[in-house]
């Protein structure tokens, strides 16, 4: 009963952590990190730049939904 | 030099955000259940963060390959700051509630006072409360810790940011005694969620096979942009905002 309610504690407190209240901000991490590695292998320099921009558009969609939200 | 600066501030301003939190939480326990108990759950919880760092720190390092480390720990970072960076870009803006210490401090007296306490020893609610704080508000930090201090092979540096942080939020607070309230909790919130964006973008892309230009001086050029989104988005909120309230005042 102890380690399962352990286990649970674990998983929220990632759970937390990295998803919280901002679902589309993990999942946007997720793509923006595999965009980049995979333009990486093709052209740098184009992942340079991408991956900044990646991250902040997702920044401002992200505040668009909280502004919506709150 | 300038990842090593960005690093201790980085970890200073997180570690302070989040004492600050805890420091409310202690004070509470302190002021209603006794001091003994409360300083005693406190050193406890800083005690286990410490050796979870000091246990985790080199087994990550030993066990797991330096890119695929700075890739986990990089996207974690961006996830993380960009949680910080919005929550605070919101606070600020007037979108969301301003994390208030004074009300939390109320909330966790009223609720401790009315636990009946033995007469004699220590206080076991006390002691449990402030343990809890410290340790749940300190898990962030260790993250915060490990994984600023690893992937930038600068552990040592990242820890002693860290316990710096806590003697100085920790003098503060026995200085003010109960005006957490007082320290500018949003704005290190935003500047730490920038500058942990910022090491997420850089150590996730190095960690994806991306060379940065001019190597550690990107980690400069990456701050500057993201500080000017934020100035822009906040400025676009606030008008947002001004908008709304109008509207609603017509």
């Amino acid at each position: 009963m102890s380690l399962r309610r352990g286990l649970h504690t674990f998983g929220r407190f990632w759970w937390d952590f990295i998803i919280g209240d901002t679902p589309e901000l993990a999942l946007g991490v997720a793509v923006i990190v595999l965009g980049g590695w995979l333009l990486a292998k093709s052209s740098a320099a184009l992942a340079v730049g991408l991956v900044p921009l990646g991250v902040i558009l997702l920044l401002l969609v992200s505040l668009r939904r909280g502004a919506r939200a709150g | 030099m300038t990842a090593t600066v960005l690093v201790a501030l980085s970890v200073f301003g997180a570690c302070s955000v989040e004492m600050v939190e805890a420091l409310t939480i202690v004070m509470a326990a302190g002021f209603t259940r006794g001091w003994r108990s409360a300083l005693e759950g406190a050193a406890l919880a800083v005690v286990c963060l410490a050796i979870l760092v000091a246990a985790l720190g080199p087994a990550l390092v030993h066990f797991i390959p330096i890119n695929v480390l700075r890739l986990v720990v990089g996207s974690l970072l961006l996830a993380l700051g960009l949680q910080w960076l919005r929550k605070a870009l919101l606070r600020a803006s007037g979108y969301r509630a301003k994390h208030d210490e004074d009300a939390i401090y109320r909330r966790e007296v009223e609720r401790l006072a009315g636990v009946p306490r033995a007469s004699t020893g220590r206080d076991a609610t006390g002691f449990v409360i402030s343990f809890k704080g410290v340790f749940l508000e300190g898990m962030e930090v260790v993250m915060i810790v490990l994984t600023l201090g690893l992937s930038s092979g600068r552990l040592l540096v990242s820890t002693a940011a860290a316990a710096a942080a806590v003697v100085v939020i920790g003098g503060i607070g026995v200085l003010v005694a109960r005006q957490l309230s007082e320290v500018p909790e949003n704005a290190m919130k935003l500047g730490v969620g920038l500058m942990l964006v910022t090491f997420g973008t850089f150590w996730a892309g190095e960690g994806a096979g991306i060379s940065w230009p001019g190597a550690d001086l990107a980690l400069l050029i990456l701050i500057a942009l993201y500080g000017a989104v934020a100035l822009l988005a906040y400025a676009l909120l606030e008008r947002g905002r001004g908008q709304t309230v109008g509207a609603g005042a017509a």
